[in-house]
């Protein structure tokens, strides 16, 4: 059965389900009850709230102030952590990095992509190669970039690029893959250029996994630059964070990673957005 | 005639998949040994395969690999135990799956080896602060896919079984479970791999021991063509076993 009869099913079941519970007498109970099946967003609220009281509980009066810092002290902090001297400019440079890299990563893989999907005899030769390169694990060579490019931000973004450019290669050449080819040839036998062919009928039809491959690119080049922000740096975050540890000051490390996170959340988001927006023309 | 083309065609490629890896090699023989290329940036690729040669020989790398294995292991098998018993409870009720599903997928987005300082910080440079960040980065892939699997699983068959009088047991056992497994293993599969590499990265950045551990130690004393050598068994090591899961899954599949 399909994926569309099963959620047809699905939303039947809901509807006799929810007739059934509206017929029922509205106690005050029952009232709370469907509010909150009706809005799991409250629930998981509630659910991440509790934990930060427990994680509050919990390294306020039961463990080692040395090792864990409660949530309430990590968010007024993050005044103190912004003002110590250099983490701003830590903080832009891991921005930049990141940006920087995932640039390069789109060019590249876009190019790289076009040029092997486009051809169906590279495809097949070259495919192989690409997905054998692409489950390596490059965290071993990460040693190599810091050797070759020092221990600088180029280091960082040409191992964010290397993370970020194959998901990208991936998903374009998969999106040229899934071209139908009568569009191909019903484009050019109305003669259109090589030029037009790509503006007008492969990129149009690219653009939602291009998209898709942009979001998987951007988790990539964050994985890439932070792994190597943490190995060796001597400005970025990865300085700071090696700091507040060895300094056994986790109020400024929970704070400082709390600021990366929300960094990354908003990079992935506006990626994710992005592709919501662009896949929608079809 | 058509399928001799076919068979040619493959052939030419294979040709080009393997010319290219002899290229690669050559180059990289000729930029070491006449181009005057840096050995410190990349050693010759013969010292390479006699430090390797050496490494096997000797067994050299046993303690290493045994400390990462260990990691390994214990962090899949708490991620796999937790992922899909968490992923099966919830997954029961559709209103905990719109609850928690969401919660999840967010935290899987977050590039989860940023709290590396936090496990190192809570659970010090040993195997544990390995093995707390391979389990928590591979417990989310597990859990989505588990949720997803049993969810997934059509609602009229379950209505069917239930009406035929199956118990909860002979349900779980005949229905969900065949049901789910197939999407259950893309999810062991993902979190086979990235729990693997957190654990190697893990130990590149902060470690006593292991495999991610002796590469940066090697890169510090400048033994480059040893380095190469120990880069190069991980690398055939994890490509080896990604291949052999990756058959598995595809037999899990078809057998699921």
């Amino acid at each position: 059965m399909s994926a569309a009869q099963s959620s047809g099913v699905k939303s039947a079941a809901r509807t006799v389900a929810f007739a059934a519970r509206s017929g029922e007498n509205a106690s005050r109970m029952k009232s709370a009850r469907r509010f909150f099946v009706r809005h799991p967003g409250v629930v998981r609220l509630g659910i991440v709230i509790l934990i930060f009281i427990a994680w509050e509980i919990a390294a306020r009066w039961f463990m080692d102030p040395l090792f864990i810092a409660p949530p309430s002290r990590v968010f007024t902090s993050l005044g103190a952590v912004l003002g110590t001297s250099g983490v701003p400019a830590a903080l832009r440079l891991t921005f930049f990095e990141l940006t920087v890299a995932f640039v390069i990563a789109v060019v590249v893989g876009l190019v790289i992509g076009l040029a092997i999907g486009l051809q169906p005899f590279a495809r097949r030769s070259l495919m192989p190669i690409v997905l054998l390169v692409y489950g390596l694990p490059q965290i071993t060579i990460l040693p190599l970039f810091i050797l070759g490019f020092g221990i600088g931000a180029a280091s960082k973004i040409a191992f964010g690029v290397t993370h970020g450019v194959f998901p990208i290669v991936i998903t374009v050449v998969a999106g040229v893959q899934n071209l139908k080819p009568i569009l191909l040839v019903s484009a050019r036998s109305m003669g259109a250029s090589r030029w037009q062919l790509l503006r007008w009928v492969i990129f149009p039809h690219m653009i939602p996994s291009f998209f898709a491959g942009m979001r998987l690119g951007m988790s990539g080049v964050l994985l890439g630059v932070l792994l190597a922000e943490l190995y060796v740096s001597t400005a970025g975050i990865g300085y700071f964070t090696q700091m507040f540890t060895e300094n056994f000051d986790p109020t400024k490390l929970f704070g400082l990673i709390a600021m990366l996170a929300a960094m990354a959340i908003i990079l992935n988001e506006l990626v994710r957005r992005a592709e919501n927006r662009f896949s929608r023309w079809r | 005639m058509a399928r001799r083309s076919e068979k040619a065609r493959q052939l030419a490629s294979r040709a080009v998949q393997i010319g290219f890896l002899l290229v690669l090699l050559l180059l990289w023989y000729v930029a070491t040994n006449f181009w005057g290329v840096n050995r410190l940036l990349l050693p010759n690729p013969v010292d390479v395969w006699e430090q390797l040669k050496d490494v096997l020989r000797t067994g050299n790398y046993l303690p290493d690999l045994r400390v990462t294995a260990t990691e390994f292991v214990v962090a899949f098998l708490l991620s796999t135990t937790t992922g899909t018993v968490i992923g099966y409870f919830v997954s029961r009720s559709r209103f905990w799956t719109r609850v928690f599903e969401p919660l999840f997928a967010g935290i899987f987005s977050i590039p989860i080896i940023l709290f590396l300082p936090l496990y190192v910080l809570f659970f010090g440079l040993g195997l544990e602060s390995k093995i707390a960040l391979g389990t928590t980065i591979s417990f989310f892939p597990i859990v989505l896919a588990t949720i997803a699997g049993f969810s997934n699983v059509d609602r009229t068959l379950i209505t069917a079984a239930r009406s035929m009088g199956a118990s909860n047991w002979l349900l779980f056992r005949y229905v969900l479970l065949p049901g789910a497994l197939p999407v259950i293993f893309g999810g062991l599969r993902i979190g086979f791999t990235i729990c693997l590499l957190s654990i190697l990265g893990s130990e590149t950045i902060a470690s006593l021991a292991g495999l991610g551990h002796h590469i940066v130690e090697l890169a510090e004393d400048m033994e480059m063509s040893r380095m190469f050598a120990y880069i190069t068994f991980v690398v055939v090591m994890v490509a080896v076993l990604n291949a052999v899961v990756s058959h598995l899954e595809a037999r899990g599949r078809r057998h699921g």
